[in-house]
């Protein structure tokens, strides 16, 4: 299958792993991944923080470089919430009806990897190999805003050499939630706290997520008190294989 | 023309921004152990009896259709309503805003000769000040609700739509209980039913010698006329039916359109709210009944800001809000910072949404943004109320700062050039911006790097990776 | 303009010419269903409520009350009442609150959520009967309980005053947890009156 890769900003920018392991992952299951370069940024930051004219520009432009694709993935389960959940909404309360039918036909076509994986490729043990302790953020987006349910959990159960070890209140927001993270700094981290405790109640090595933005933001914490759990992108763990470990 | 709430009067207004009162409770220990373990406790029970039912989504559904329904048909079932209080011996009052709806209690309880009125838990009352406009008319206002008893008695604010004093722990009310009781047993343990037990010794005479009782309302049913109190304690059973004259203070949102809608919200309210099967006591009059209970009702109907929210497209669902209180008990937030932070009666999610637009939300312009969207209020609520969706909608109407608003509008215009994003992405890279792990960042963004290191750089981005296989 | 049509005219403006007008889904149980008075007394039981099994119902009510004395309603038969009584003939407050207990009939009951819902009929009496003294018995016919609560909502007549009640007071008000024993009546007993065999 020819799959476009819809990478996010922040994965580009800051955190290429995951879009790489993406890339990776996709090609060894024997598809084909292609990366338009006109891609940039969904708006969700613009649109969450307030700033939904400036994010109108970006929504038109998503949609323009994905609408001649079939299949989009994204390693990011919020920017494909906002795809799926907000860019039509931005398109129709800027009066641009049409711009909002496009947007709702390419937002169809997008997946976050979890779902592309299971729902559209039919697969669950994509052949990995991880030696790790790790346990599994359900990242808030992902979970109720797309509701990916136990996908990501069925697809690290099938990894090979991989101890998964469950997080306690798994379900509860790590706090970052976008600008929420520096406008309200403060208790943001006070959920992140809680959340650190969490990871290293369960005494895994490795922690991850579908979301690079709340991995950065737990990652950030578990570094800063130097506690040597690492935080991994879902994908990187699937694209991980005896070769590359 | 739809008016805001006006300023001056009653409790939707905080005196500081949410970040600044939130950095206040979040430094208090007690403060967090005492509402992490009662909203721990209160999100396990509200799970374990919503289980039991087999129909819970699709009575969701039904609950937030109804309330649709009403909404679209206000004015109508609001005449309605008038209309059958009056014919069962009732008096209807219309208020516009807190101050008319002060006025007209005060004059009510005044006309009695009375100096003391008994009040069932309203957050309605709260909202407008009632208390104060009594007070200051020389009327003194009892709480017989134990939590608004230990808030009152406690010289505090309530914290929590449903339970005021979530704030305090057993021994805390214990405290003030000794201190500002009259009459309490000195021995009193911090025991809860000990500490339920002296409210019910405390209270008793009041009860027993007050002649006008204030009331809010849950629900006012239009096709009949009848009213409705959901409560625990039997305080509300007390003031609804001892004393000869009851005053109802009611939003105008709280109407359902037919005796049978109840059947909806009756099985929502108490799981979603307590945690209950069903609550202790739900008390429904009609007017006056001859022989029985207060042979004196008014309904005040309360406008106050509430169409002015009505009368945004999006944000109009926050009506449909019944006082649950179900995503304050689930929302992360909240449980941290408690209800105090978000300086109006009104609470946590649904106060996010709710204060700003009774207000205008340039008067509680940092409601919107106390929440990190993680969207467990929207699951939780049983009616379905699209809080984020409501949160992201005023977050667009709120005053922004200019300096944002300048760094907005680059980043949008960057992001929409390629060209200058791969630039940005470079120089980002090449001036180190970020500095040491993050740390020497400017203000707003050193909030971030105060708690968390940040990534370092990458030696290059995705799209150079792409381009160099 | 007055308040009431100040009001009004908001609303109008605020909604608009035509406001979308949902239909109300009711897919919700709604029918009758069957009646299990085993879970009914499970449920009573779980809010703390007393539940005897009877058909013997004067010889239960002096079980409970013993030489105290009841307060009644004037609709209670005398058959219900070996034990010493008064009836209510517009007693005074004062009256009630000093009886040992109260017996009352009552209109519905509710199965799923363990409610007894009185409708102030002339067994039930006047609200405040069944709120000041300590102990509320309430003798309880199987044929007056349904399933659920749209059951109960639909054989209720609503101008009437309605009380619903489940177990006996209580409250959630310090730190959540439920707390039985407030300002309504600490103890409830259920006299689920079963027929002779």
């Amino acid at each position: 299958m020819r799959i476009a890769l819809f990478a996010t900003c922040l994965a580009d920018t800051m955190f290429p792993a995951a879009a790489k392991a993406t890339v990776q992952l996709l090609e060894r299951l024997g598809h084909e991944v292609v990366f338009p370069p006109e891609q940039t940024c969904c708006g969700q930051m613009h649109v969450n923080t307030g700033y939904q004219k400036e994010a109108l520009p970006l929504v038109r432009r998503y949609v323009r470089t994905f609408e001649p694709c079939d299949v989009v993935v994204a390693p990011s389960g919020s920017c494909v919430g906002s795809i799926r959940h907000q860019h039509a909404t931005v398109a129709r309360q800027a009066g641009q009806e049409g711009l909002a039918a496009r947007a709702e036909a390419v937002a169809e076509r997008t997946y976050e990897l979890s779902e592309l994986l299971i729902d559209v490729l039919k697969i669950e043990d994509v052949g990995a190999y991880y030696p790790h302790r790790v346990t599994y953020h359900p990242t808030c987006h992902s979970l109720r805003v797309l509701r990916v349910g136990d996908r990501p959990l069925r697809l690290l159960r099938q990894v090979r050499g991989l101890d998964l070890v469950e997080l306690p209140q798994a379900e509860q927001c790590c706090g970052f939630g976008g600008t929420f993270a520096v406008k309200n700094a403060d208790t943001s981290t006070a959920m992140l706290a809680d959340k650190m405790r969490h990871v290293l109640d369960t005494g895994a090595d490795v922690c991850t997520a579908g979301d690079a933005s709340c991995l950065m933001h737990i990652g950030g914490g578990l570094s800063r008190l130097r506690t040597g759990v690492r935080t991994v992108h879902l994908a990187e763990i699937l694209a991980s294989t005896e070769a590359t470990a | 023309m739809s008016t805001h709430a006006p300023k001056g009067v009653g409790h939707l207004r905080g005196d500081r921004p949410f970040p600044a009162a939130a950095k206040v409770a979040l430094a208090d220990p007690q403060l967090r152990r005492n509402l992490q373990h009662a909203t721990t406790t209160i999100r396990g029970k509200s799970g374990r009896v919503i289980a039991e039912l087999p129909d819970w989504q699709e009575l969701r559904s039904a609950g937030s259709a109804l309330k649709a329904y009403t909404m679209a048909n206000l004015p109508r079932l609001l005449e309605q309503l008038e209309e059958r209080v009056t014919a069962a011996g009732g008096v209807v009052h219309w208020a516009a805003d807190a101050e008319e709806a002060n006025r007209i209690v005060t004059e009510l309880v005044a006309a009695t000769g009375e100096k003391r009125v008994i009040k069932v838990k309203s957050m309605a009352t709260q909202e407008i000040g009632l208390n104060e406009a009594l007070e200051g008319a020389g009327i003194t206002p009892v709480e017989t609700d134990l939590a608004e008893l230990i808030v009152q008695l406690g010289h505090d604010k309530p914290s929590h739509i449903l339970v005021p004093a979530i704030h305090r722990n057993r021994s805390e009310i214990r405290e003030i209980f000794l201190r500002e009781m009259p009459g309490v047993d000195p021995a009193l343990t911090d025991d809860p039913p000990e500490l339920a037990g002296a409210a019910r010794r405390y209270l008793r005479e009041t009860f027993l010698s007050t002649k006008v009782a204030v009331s809010g309302a849950n629900f006012g049913v239009a096709e009949t006329g009848t009213l409705a109190v959901v409560e625990s304690e039997g305080n509300g059973r007390m003031c609804l039916t001892l004393p000869d004259t009851l005053i109802t203070v009611m939003g105008i949102e709280k109407v359902v359109p037919a005796w049978q809608d109840l059947e909806v919200f009756l099985q929502l309210l108490p799981r979603a709210s307590t945690g209950e099967r069903m609550n202790p006591y739900t008390s429904m009059w009609t007017g006056v009944t001859p022989g029985d209970g207060p042979q004196n009702f008014h309904l005040v109907l309360l406008d106050n800001g509430r169409t002015a929210v009505l009368a945004d497209e999006v944000g109009r669902s926050a009506l449909h809000c019944i006082r649950c209180s179900a995503c304050l008990n689930v929302c992360p937030v909240y449980e941290r910072t408690g209800g105090h932070a978000y300086g109006s009666v009104y609470p946590g999610p649904i106060g996010a949404v709710l204060s700003p637009q009774l207000t205008g939300v340039e008067d509680n312009a940092s409601l919107p943004y106390a929440s990190s969207l993680c969207g467990a209020c929207f699951d939780a609520c049983p009616v379905k109320i699209d809080i984020p969706s409501i949160l992201v909608h005023l977050r667009n109407q709120a005053p922004h700062p200019r300096s944002e608003k300048t760094a907005m509008a680059a980043a949008a215009y960057t992001m929409d050039h390629p060209k200058l994003y791969e630039r940005a992405q470079r120089a980002a890279k090449a001036a180190k911006l970020l500095g040491r792990r993050g740390r020497g960042l400017p203000p707003p963004l050193n909030g971030w790097a105060a708690s968390r290191d940040l990534p370092e750089p990458p030696a290059e981005t995705f799209r150079d990776w792409w381009r160099g296989r | 303009m007055s308040s009431k049509n100040l009001i009004l005219r908001r609303i109008r403006e605020a909604l608009g010419e035509n406001p979308s007008e949902p239909e109300v889904p009711r897919d919700y149980r709604r029918g009758e269903a069957p009646v299990d008075l085993d879970l009914l007394v499970e449920r009573l039981v779980d809010y703390q409520a007393v539940v005897h099994r009877t058909a013997d119902i004067s010889g239960t009510i002096r079980e409970i009350v013993g030489d105290g004395q009841v307060v009644v309603p004037p609709g209670v038969p005398d058959e219900w009442l070996a034990v010493r009584f008064i009836r209510d003939d517009g007693l005074s407050q004062d009256q009630i609150a000093a009886a040992d207990g109260v017996v009352t009939a009552a209109a519905v009951a509710v199965v799923e959520t363990g409610t007894v819902v009185l409708d102030a009929g002339e067994d039930q009496g006047r609200r405040i009967l069944s709120l000041l003294p300590d102990l509320h018995i309430c003798v309880l016919r199987a044929d007056q309980v349904v399933a659920s609560v749209p059951e109960a909502v639909a054989r209720l007549t609503p101008g009437r005053p309605l009380t619903w009640i489940s177990g006996p007071s209580a409250t959630s008000d310090i730190e959540l947890n439920r707390v039985e024993g407030v300002h309504g009546p600490r103890h409830l007993h259920i006299v689920l009156v079963q027929e002779a065999a």
